[in-house]
């Protein structure tokens, strides 16, 4: 723990902190292009120099400078702001003036440290160099002019994504970052770089020239593409959410998102809901909200305690809570969550939870995969177990080879080697002090292969003294709240389906097989018009999560909350006031009359949802007789297009186009320039 | 200035899509790459880049260049991603990324040299012809002006192919390139009555020790 003094002031930092963490620790701000907490050190920006004693007569580059014992740092001598002015100088040579047309204006760290670390005047008359702009895909577009070559977008592809298409080329004044031969950039995090650079060299494709930093109102909300539950930010001018941009939380997504988040934002304007609708003689018509509730009322009429409700993917907590009361009044507790047909036994929430967490994962030393994907299924976990492989994880998989972006030891599809694993990996588990196995929906399909799964708890000790390496990996935001609630019956879709209800509520499910249900009277309550609204009889317009406050648990069971970011379009609203307005008609009035009111009532039945945070799940994993799996029992990844997972993102014509270009091989290399 | 590249094109990469080690260099690539640590062997791409311009340099009786599918072919003989290959390729000036004539002549224009009369060898590059950054109809001579190297004690210098050619003058540039075109093998080192880089006439200081050893001790 070395003790240096920062402008006087003395300090202690961790040992192996460097002279610029130093200074953040003692309060100082360091201007710094290059430098990045998550990735490693360049030291080529040179804008954090300082004045270090004892050392060389001349500024030193922070970042890069161990910070020791006996050091005296100064950050604001006559020295130091001349070395930043020269710096700032010589990063301005070939920047272009051009920030009253760059989308970064306004949120640029060259624009704002030119103004706190500048001379404020220019000297120079020469001409500026040129670059060309470079293609990179889909969602980032390149002004290379702009570039000040901090290479922080390379970093990220190589150290975090793991996908090196990014490279600086040339030397000098012609170096240039490109992505190979002009390729789009192959990874799903490819839209962090627009975060990570600190001019606009690299700026959002779908956001260009859509609006300015300043205009924007800011609304923290939660990500709903997946199990992860990214923390994000959603921009909103007037009615239209802009763009969503990650926020930091250490514990979810550190301060990534993956594309999928980033672009889904773009489908909330396409392909809405936004009036109801009743199907009369086999087509659908437009009708008032009287109109579809009294049709409603008429069929629930006949159907008694004949319902049932199936819960999508991207719901709320809320909507499900105030579904099910609704159910519950209607004397019915057929409720699903599990759309996709998946049955595993959820009657402890432990045994289907992501124990580790999400944040404890990346200091596992050994992993198993258990059909699961995770690079599509959940791209920030992968993340995580990707550092965990870069500290010297081994990680083993069953399932199809994919490109993880980290070295895999795949020991074949077969979903019976749960039952007797290679002796490769029972070796590294046999050595590991924090092992972890991660299972995924295409392993617990079956009864036998969710048992299988939860036997490795005890063969590879996954359970220790603050420890619990089992995790089953979620693909779906409202799957963790969902169990909680009680959305999942034994048997899931299948026995479902085989009470025949007369009445079908689908609650924004679109990736359901309906075909059992050919004779349920379907209500779809749901925000775009995909393959639920399609097969309903009666569809109600409601909102997507950047419509309604919102609270979503994630994979691990953090339950966090979402903010209203904009009102539904037209005459959607939120979803627990359809319910709570249907409920009435149906003569089974909800007990609450506001939101507010509603979610007293969700806290004082289910007290886990009324603090934000990890729900501590009791281990106790249930007894499940199954038959062993059979040889030769293949597994199969249950995303087939990671861009197109949920009803939001198939309205989205960015997600739509990186799925035809990134992931089925058409060309718009030349369309777009 | 920038290097000239070639695109990615369909006529190159039918040319050199199947570009493979020939059997000598294939046996001279592990020899580099058994040169470094197992894991470490992306150390090798300077030198198997250059074994390859070699090979295609060989193929074409040319100088040699580097495609972009013998860069791919390199970064896959070495397990690293294909930008940091063209990274290197792009980045050292030694690797030419279009194609050379038979003899690369490389003219030094840096200050000393140019003080020296490195105008002079240009002169004679472009009475015969050459042009900056182009390859002779002939395809006998490639012209470049490259930025120092290191042989100011020497100069005006060009370097041609694997050879430097120092003390120029347009007269003894003009034989050089005549000696070349002629397909003979020019003396390479100063072209003056000189040892290396000492004094131009024999030496100026040291004359004792010329023709014997001899003992200055006793002088001092």
């Amino acid at each position: 723990m070395p003790k240096l003094k920062v402008d006087g002031v003395e300090i202690e930092v961790p040992q192996g902190a460097t002279v610029l963490q130093a200074c953040e620790l003692a309060g100082k701000e360091i201007p710094r292009f290059c430098y990045h907490e998550r990735l490693a050190i360049a030291g080529n920006c040179r804008m954090c120099l300082v004045e270090v004693k004892p050392g060389p007569p001349k500024p030193q580059a922070s970042c890069a400078l161990p910070a020791a014992d006996n050091q005296e740092i100064f950050t604001m001598t006559p020295m130091v702001k001349k070395a930043r002015e020269g710096v700032m100088e010589f990063l301005l040579i070939n920047h272009p003036l051009d920030c009253p047309i760059c989308d970064q204006g306004g949120e640029c760290d060259l624009q704002d440290q030119s103004i706190a670390y500048g001379k404020g005047h220019s000297r120079y008359d020469e001409n500026k160099r040129a670059v060309t702009e470079k293609y990179m895909g889909p969602v980032v577009k390149t002004v290379m002019t702009r570039c000040i070559q901090c290479t922080r977008c390379i970093r990220f592809m190589d150290q975090v994504a793991g996908v090196e298409d990014l490279g600086a080329i040339g030397r000098g004044e012609d170096m240039e970052i490109t992505s190979y031969l002009e390729h789009a950039l192959g990874s799903e995090l490819s839209g962090n770089v627009i975060d990570l650079c600190p001019v606009g060299a690299l700026t959002s494709k779908p956001y260009t020239f859509e609006a300015r930093p300043w205009e924007l109102r800011k609304v923290p909300a939660i990500d709903v593409t997946d199990g992860v539950g990214t923390n994000i930010r959603l921009d909103v001018r007037g009615r239209d959410v802009m763009r969503a941009l990650p926020r930091i939380n250490e514990d979810v997504n550190e301060e990534w998102a993956h594309d999928k988040t980033r672009y889904v934002v773009d489908g909330l304007t396409r392909g809405r809901l936004d009036r109801p609708w009743l199907r009369e003689n086999s087509k659908l018509r437009q009708a008032t909200w009287e109109e579809a509730f009294a049709k409603i009322a008429e069929i629930a009429a006949e159907a008694k305690d004949s319902v049932a409700a199936v819960a999508g993917d991207l719901v709320d907590v809320e909507t499900m809570y105030a579904a099910k009361q609704l159910l519950a009044a209607l004397g019915s507790t057929l409720i699903e969550g599990r759309q996709t047909g998946l049955a595993y036994d959820a009657s402890n929430l432990a045994a289907v939870n992501f124990n580790t967490t999400i944040a404890g994962i990346e200091t596992a030393d050994a992993i198993l995969l258990v059909g699961t994907n995770p690079r599509w299924e959940a791209s920030l976990v992968n993340t995580r177990i990707r550092k965990a492989v870069l500290a010297g994880a081994k990680v083993f998989a069953i399932g199809p080879e994919v490109d993880l972006t980290y070295k895999v030891q795949w020991l074949g599809d077969d979903l019976s080697l749960l039952h007797k694993l290679p002796k490769d990996a029972t070796d590294a588990f046999k050595d590991a002090q924090r092992p972890a196995v991660i299972v995924g929906g295409a392993a617990i399909k079956t009864p036998a292969g969710q048992a299988a799964s939860l036997a490795l708890v005890k063969t590879l000790d996954l359970i220790r003294d603050g420890w619990n390496g089992f995790n089953v990996l979620h693909t779906v935001a409202a799957r963790t709240g969902g169990l909680m609630l009680g959305y999942a019956q034994d048997g899931g879709m299948a026995s479902l389906a085989q009470k025949a209800p007369k009445l079908l509520f689908l609650l924004g499910a679109d990736e359901a097989d309906l075909a059992p249900f050919a004779k349920s009277f379907k209500v779809y309550l749901g925000h775009h018009g995909d393959k639920g609204a399609h097969a309903a009889d009666v569809i109600l317009p409601g909102a997507a999560y950047s419509e309604k406050h919102g609270i979503h648990v994630n994979l691990e069971g953090r339950v966090q909350y979402s903010e209203k970011a904009v009102d539904a379009p037209g005459d959607a609203r939120e979803d627990w006031s359809i319910l709570r307005a249907l409920s009435d008609v149906l003569g089974q009035r909800l007990p609450f009359d506001s939101f507010g009111e509603l979610r007293a009532r969700l806290f004082a039945d289910h007290p886990e949802f009324a603090e934000p945070g990890l729900v501590p799940f009791v281990w106790a994993p249930p007894k499940i007789d199954a038959p062993k799996i059979g040889k030769g029992t293949e597994v199969a990844y249950p995303i087939k297009d990671f861009y197109l997972t949920n009803p939001i993102a198939r309205a989205s014509a960015t997600l739509q186009r990186c799925s035809a270009e990134l992931l089925h091989g058409q060309d718009f290399a030349e369309a777009a320039e | 200035m920038a290097a000239k590249r070639l695109p990615d094109t369909p006529e190159i990469r039918e040319r050199w899509g199947s570009f493979a080690w020939t059997k000598d260099n294939a046996a001279e690539a592990r020899k580099v790459v058994d040169r470094y640590p197992p894991g470490r062997q992306q150390s090798a791409v300077i030198p198997l880049l250059d074994l390859a311009q070699r090979q295609i340099g060989a193929e074409t009786n040319t100088q040699g260049w580097l495609p972009i599918p013998v860069i791919e072919y390199v970064a896959a003989f070495l397990d690293m991603p294909k930008i940091r290959a063209y990274e290197v390729a792009t980045f050292y000036t030694m690797f030419n990324l279009v194609p050379v004539g038979r003899h690369h002549v490389q003219v030094c224009g840096t200050t000393p040299c140019m003080l020296r009369g490195s105008d002079d060898v240009l002169a004679a590059c472009y009475v015969r012809g050459m042009k900056k950054g182009h390859t002779t109809g002939d395809g006998l001579f490639t012209l470049t002006e490259v930025e120092c190297l290191g042989v100011c004690a020497n100069a005006p210098m060009v370097q041609i192919n694997d050879e430097n050619y120092e003390d120029l003058t347009f007269d003894s540039m003009t034989a050089i390139l005549d000696a070349l075109a002629a397909g003979q093998a020019p003396k390479p080192g100063p072209q003056v009555e000189r040892q290396t880089s000492a004094p131009e006439g024999g030496p100026t200081t040291l004359q004792a020790m010329v023709k014997e050893n001899h003992d200055y001790r006793g002088e001092w």
